[in-house]
């Protein structure tokens, strides 16, 4: 085993936004600091090369954001997402401390935009990054190489070892030579682990075998499961996961936003059986958009089918493949491997089941309802009649998942024995903590963000 | 055009139409956004727009080696240069000097080789000054249809280009909006006014457009320098020489300076970037052709400098033979970029008035 001559204070695990936003905060507060990447250099950035903004609160108008959002009405949209399920000491920390980060990120180099088309509705509550994630990540490993941080892509920690209440020491892989280093303090920000297959079908069940990984395929738990072992408290249901319904086509990892579909309230929504399961008209997006990933999780194989006709297909985001188009509906099963008889029969149930279209409005709730119907479609309701009809097929897409390491407000972690005097954690690896299920946009760039600083901050305190 | 290459952007295109992340960036974007699908047309005027500043390329979280394989700065650059190819009059001269440089420096020599033949050929009638070495009809008569012919010849391919992308009947606030994007080059400053990823990977640095400013408005200088000096000899009755203080020579020697400048430093600048996001083949043409406008520069400040040693009639072919060449090859080479850029930002401002 190779040691490495250089002394770090501390060592960061990971490279996302939060391992970046802590080697920031120790270095700028004089820590000599190592970043341990696992991914190499073109996919450096976890899941954060994958975002598109942060949710910030703010008093009046800040950077790109119109108007304000207040802490309570922060809150209140995550209260209504986890449907409680959330801290809300380590919520409020985290809603409270957006609001200074915002300039913080712009002075180490971040730039927003104004909000995306097809976005208006993020306007004032999401600052979106100028050119996505990866730009935000590109921007912060230039701005950690000029407060001298080393960064090792390729880098593979394989254990961090406990004794007692502290970390004694990390072993990783590094250019095929194992390493070990003995920093007086260690940050874990490398994430959760979907894309460990093998761990999330435990988690899950056989239906995660189907199921897509949208983000970094690097975010395989392996710090996470090691500290696990080793004692450490975690915090998270590991059946809760962002999940999304996203085109079914997509790869198996790292699809990222692209593979997105936004139609499904202008749709009808049926299983392989071709039946109906859920009001598609529920909610606009993207309220509506993380509660499809479980739907059709809960469905035989995993897969829905999106049906849409003519008249709807540029209601939405254009999206990365091309929707299968059919003369007719018999000749869209068909494409589809549905059962032609029934899907037919289940859409003309749905269109009889149509009233008053009159009042069809895209982009907000407009009431338009079917009547007698099971499920019913709460919005938008309208027959599906004029050809072509299109179809997409969806399958459920994880972000990431949610069980984690305990921290408190200080990011520091524990064991039962109480706290670990030189671990901290942040971001994903962490964000259970707070978010006991469902997501909100931009929800893990803030924790990411104010974590990372928190847990920067202190380990810094202590090694210095 | 070539369909392949055409394709091949459209393929990009949709998944930048699904992703939106860089629409911050340049004119690229709201031009993409504001289509669901991307005629022949589209892709063009787009490839056009593109001025090849590379921040969506380091800001892409699908480049390769992901499966995507987006790399949207060379895709449009060879659309572009294919876009210049099929669109340029004659046809066939136009497949030469965007990928060959030895075309071009030959090109090059054959200027001088014609000037110096026209100088003993020809030679003075009289005149005083550089009409001792070659008399000003003969420059004239050398001179207007170099000058002219090119014109013409963009004139044609602009026209084409109008018709493939659609181009509607032309305001003058259309021209306006392109001119001030233009002048300061908007878009090779990044949405947010710092420049293009260029010569360092992701870092943002307004060299490039700094270095391409210098070029521009130093060969617009030594254009306003002959156009002033035209209208001086035809209009006033001035006859060069032009002393220093004069308009002719204050164009002609803050221009050659910007020009001999910008082009040095935009080979060095050149030579640090990737060469793949761009158009690999067109690397050549484009290297020699920038050498060519620099020395057009160079070798004007050298006559100036030495106008009135021994060597000056040697001096005066080579630079007029570099003018020469410079101008024969306008449509043909990397200076027609000026001209379709031009005419995709009038097309753009079109669009975004809704027309």
């Amino acid at each position: 085993m190779a040691t490495q001559t250089e002394a770090y204070d501390i060592a960061v695990i990971g490279g996302g936004n939060a391992a970046l936003c802590a080697a920031m905060t120790a270095a700028e507060a004089g820590a000599r600091v190592l970043i341990l990447e696992t991914a190499p250099k073109p996919y450096r950035g976890g899941n954060s090369r994958h975002t598109r903004n942060f949710r910030c609160m703010h008093h009046g108008p800040l950077g790109p954001l119109v108007d304000a959002y207040s802490e309570d009405e922060y809150l209140s949209d995550l209260l209504k997402v986890t449907y409680g399920k959330t801290d809300e000491h380590l919520a409020r920390l985290a809603i409270r401390t957006s609001e200074e980060c915002l300039p913080w990120m712009e002075e180490r180099g971040v730039r927003f935009q104004p909000s995306l088309s097809g976005t208006l509705s993020l306007a004032r509550t999401n600052a979106f990054f100028m050119g996505g994630g990866k730009s935000l990540v590109n921007a912060y490993y230039r701005t950690v190489a000029g407060l001298g941080v080393d960064a090792l892509y390729e880098a593979a920690v394989t254990h961090l070892e406990l004794n007692g209440d502290q970390i004694e020491w990390v072993d990783y892989t590094y250019e095929g030579q194992s390493h070990r280093i003995t920093p007086k303090a260690v940050i874990v920000a490398s994430g959760g682990f979907q894309a460990d297959t093998d761990w999330l079908t435990r988690a899950w069940g056989e239906p995660a075998k189907n199921f897509l990984i949208r983000g970094t395929p690097y975010n395989r738990g392996v710090v996470l499961a090691d500290l696990l072992d080793q004692g450490v408290e975690s915090v998270g249901d590991p059946t809760q996961c962002h999940a999304v319904a996203i085109d079914g086509r997509a790869p198996k990892f790292d699809g990222g936003i692209v593979t997105r579909l936004d139609c499904v309230p202008f749709s009808i929504v049926v299983n392989k059986n071709a039946e109906r399961f859920y009001d598609e008209g529920e909610d606009v997006w993207p309220k509506r958009y993380a509660i499809w990933g479980r739907l059709v999780a809960a469905q035989a194989d995993q897969v829905g089918f999106v049906i849409i006709d003519a008249k709807s297909l540029n209601l939405f985001m254009p999206s990365v493949f091309p929707p299968l188009k059919a003369d007719t509906l018999e000749e869209l099963a068909a494409k589809m491997s549905l059962p032609a008889d029934k899907l037919t029969a289940t859409v003309a149930e749905f269109n009889a089941a149509c009233g008053d279209t009159s009042g069809f409005h895209p982009t907000e709730l407009d009431g338009v309802a079917t009547s007698g119907l099971t499920p019913p479609k709460t919005n938008w309701a309208r027959p599906i009649t004029e050809p072509p009809f299109y179809g997409y097929s969806l399958r459920t897409g994880v972000t990431f998942t949610y069980l984690g390491l305990k921290v408190d407000d200080t990011a520091q972690c524990s064991t039962p024995n109480g706290k670990i005097k030189n671990l901290w954690a942040a971001g994903e690896t962490m964000a259970g903590s707070i978010l006991g299920q469902g997501y909100l946009a931009g929800f893990g760039m803030t924790i990411g963000t104010v974590f990372g600083r928190i847990a920067g901050r202190e380990a810094a305190t202590y090694a210095n | 055009m070539q369909t392949e290459l055409i394709q091949e952007a459209r393929r990009q295109a949709e998944i930048c139409n699904a992703c939106r992340y860089c629409e911050g960036y340049c004119s690229v974007f709201p031009s993409l956004h504001a289509e669901r699908a991307f005629s022949d047309g589209n892709i063009t005027q787009l490839a056009n727009l593109c001025h090849n500043c590379r921040g969506c390329y380091y800001a892409c979280q699908y480049t390769a080696p992901h499966e995507f394989d987006l790399n949207l700065p060379k895709a449009l650059a060879e659309v572009r240069r294919d876009s210049w190819e099929s669109f340029a009059w004659p046809q066939p001269l136009a497949r030469r000097f965007h990928t060959q440089g030895g075309v071009i420096a030959l090109a090059l020599v054959i200027g001088f080789a014609l000037l110096f033949w026209a100088i003993r050929a020809i030679g003075s009638s009289g005149g005083e000054g550089f009409y001792a070495v070659l008399s000003h009809n003969a420059m004239v008569a050398i001179f207007a249809p170099a000058f002219l012919l090119p014109l013409f010849s963009i004139a044609i391919s602009l026209r084409r280009y109008w018709a493939e992308v659609g181009g509607k009947p032309i305001q003058i606030s259309d021209l306006t909006t392109a001119f001030k994007r233009a002048g300061k080059m908007q878009d090779l400053a990044a949405g947010h006014g710092e420049g293009c990823n260029f010569e360092d990977e992701d870092r943002f640095s307004q060299g490039r457009r700094h270095i391409h400013h210098a070029i521009m408005y130093g060969f617009l200088l030594c254009f306003a320098s002959t156009s002033v000096a035209t209208v001086m000899h035809y209009g006033f009755g001035l006859h060069a020489p032009y002393s220093f203080w004069s308009l002719p020579k204050l164009f002609g020697i803050s221009g050659g300076i910007l020009l001999t400048l910008g082009c040095g430093a935009m080979v060095l600048l050149k030579r640090k970037s990737d060469r793949n996001l761009g158009d690999p083949s067109a690397w050549g043409g484009d290297i020699a052709f920038i050498l060519l406008l620099g020395f057009v520069g160079f070798s004007g400040l050298v006559l100036y400098a030495l106008g009135s040693t021994t060597l000056m009639p040697q001096l005066l072919a080579i630079h007029l033979g570099s003018v020469l060449a410079f101008f024969l090859l306008t449509p043909y080479t990397k200076m027609a970029h000026g001209f379709y850029r031009l005419a995709a930002l009038v097309r753009d401002a079109q669009r975004k008035r809704g027309s």
